[in-house]
């Protein structure tokens, strides 16, 4: 058998809900399964951690083949909101958790959560925009040295 | 698959190191799959999740995830963690002698 992975740091650079799952997904898979996990979040992924969005994010309807539907019925007003409805419905019945309550669970499990300062001074945030979840607001430098050891997935 | 001796049982465990039959288990198993894991003797608190998750698996045929062990095992995510640090779904399941709880959540 190989060796066993011990280490992963996940980075989630997407602010949809497509994007943000399954960076959370992982980080909790690795540490149910005992490996050591930080999630480092950048870009529109900051959505996930920020107070006034993380319960707000939304299925990207436009520009998501995904869908098997023509991105100029997805730009249609509301229709974000409906597939995003659609989606929680069926997640919720499959007993998985919402973002905030995802991001919660996760930071209990003992994952490390931290915030990129590029995007932050980027976008004008402050350490208070987050929720207290996140650790840290760290360079890209920062990242690497919590990194080492392990493995680095983007997403 | 191994076959190897529990409290004096013979037991085969898988590659994974889970009891292949989970009706061989006993109490005094536990003790000895417990010191595989790297626990030495094993707390109060630990016995509750492990025949919690025992119990969970009798009734439902398969043992709760880490979340579900959360909402209703009366045992938090956070001391879940700090009694079970290598995963406390996986390491109790091991310890009680069931299967892998299966799930991605």
């Amino acid at each position: 058998m190989s060796d066993p992975i011990e280490k992963v740091s996940i980075i989630i650079s997407k602010g949809s809900l497509e994007g943000v799952y399954p960076g959370l997904i992982m980080a909790n898979g690795a540490r149910a399964e005992g490996i050591e996990a930080n999630l480092f979040f950048t870009f529109f992924g900051l959505d996930a951690i920020l107070k006034k969005r993380q319960g707000h994010i939304k299925v990207a309807t436009v520009g998501n083949p995904g869908l098997h539907m023509a991105s100029v019925v997805g730009a249609l007003p509301g229709m974000s909101a409906l597939a995003t409805h659609m989606m929680e419905q069926k997640m919720d019945k499959l007993d998985i958790p919402s973002i905030p309550e995802f991001v919660e669970m996760i930071s209990d499990t003992g994952c490390g959560m931290y915030a990129c300062q590029a995007s932050v001074d980027l976008f004008g945030l402050k350490k208070d925009d987050f929720v207290e979840q996140v650790e840290e607001i760290i360079t890209v430098g920062d990242f690497y040295a919590k990194a080492a050891g392990g493995e680095i997935i983007f997403t | 698959m191994t076959t190897t001796t529990l409290a004096g049982i013979n037991v085969e465990l898988n590659d994974e190191g889970f009891l292949v039959d989970p009706s061989q288990w006993t109490d005094a198993m536990a003790a000895e799959l417990a010191r595989k894991e790297g626990i030495e003797s094993l707390t109060e608190r630990q016995w509750q999740v492990i025949n919690f998750m025992r119990t969970q698996y009798l009734a439902k045929g398969t043992g709760p995830s880490v979340r579900v062990l959360g909402k209703t095992s009366g045992v938090s995510i956070k001391e879940l963690y700090q009694l079970f640090p290598k995963g406390p779904a996986k390491t109790a399941a091991k310890i009680a002698g069931i299967p892998k709880p299966k799930g991605c959540i």
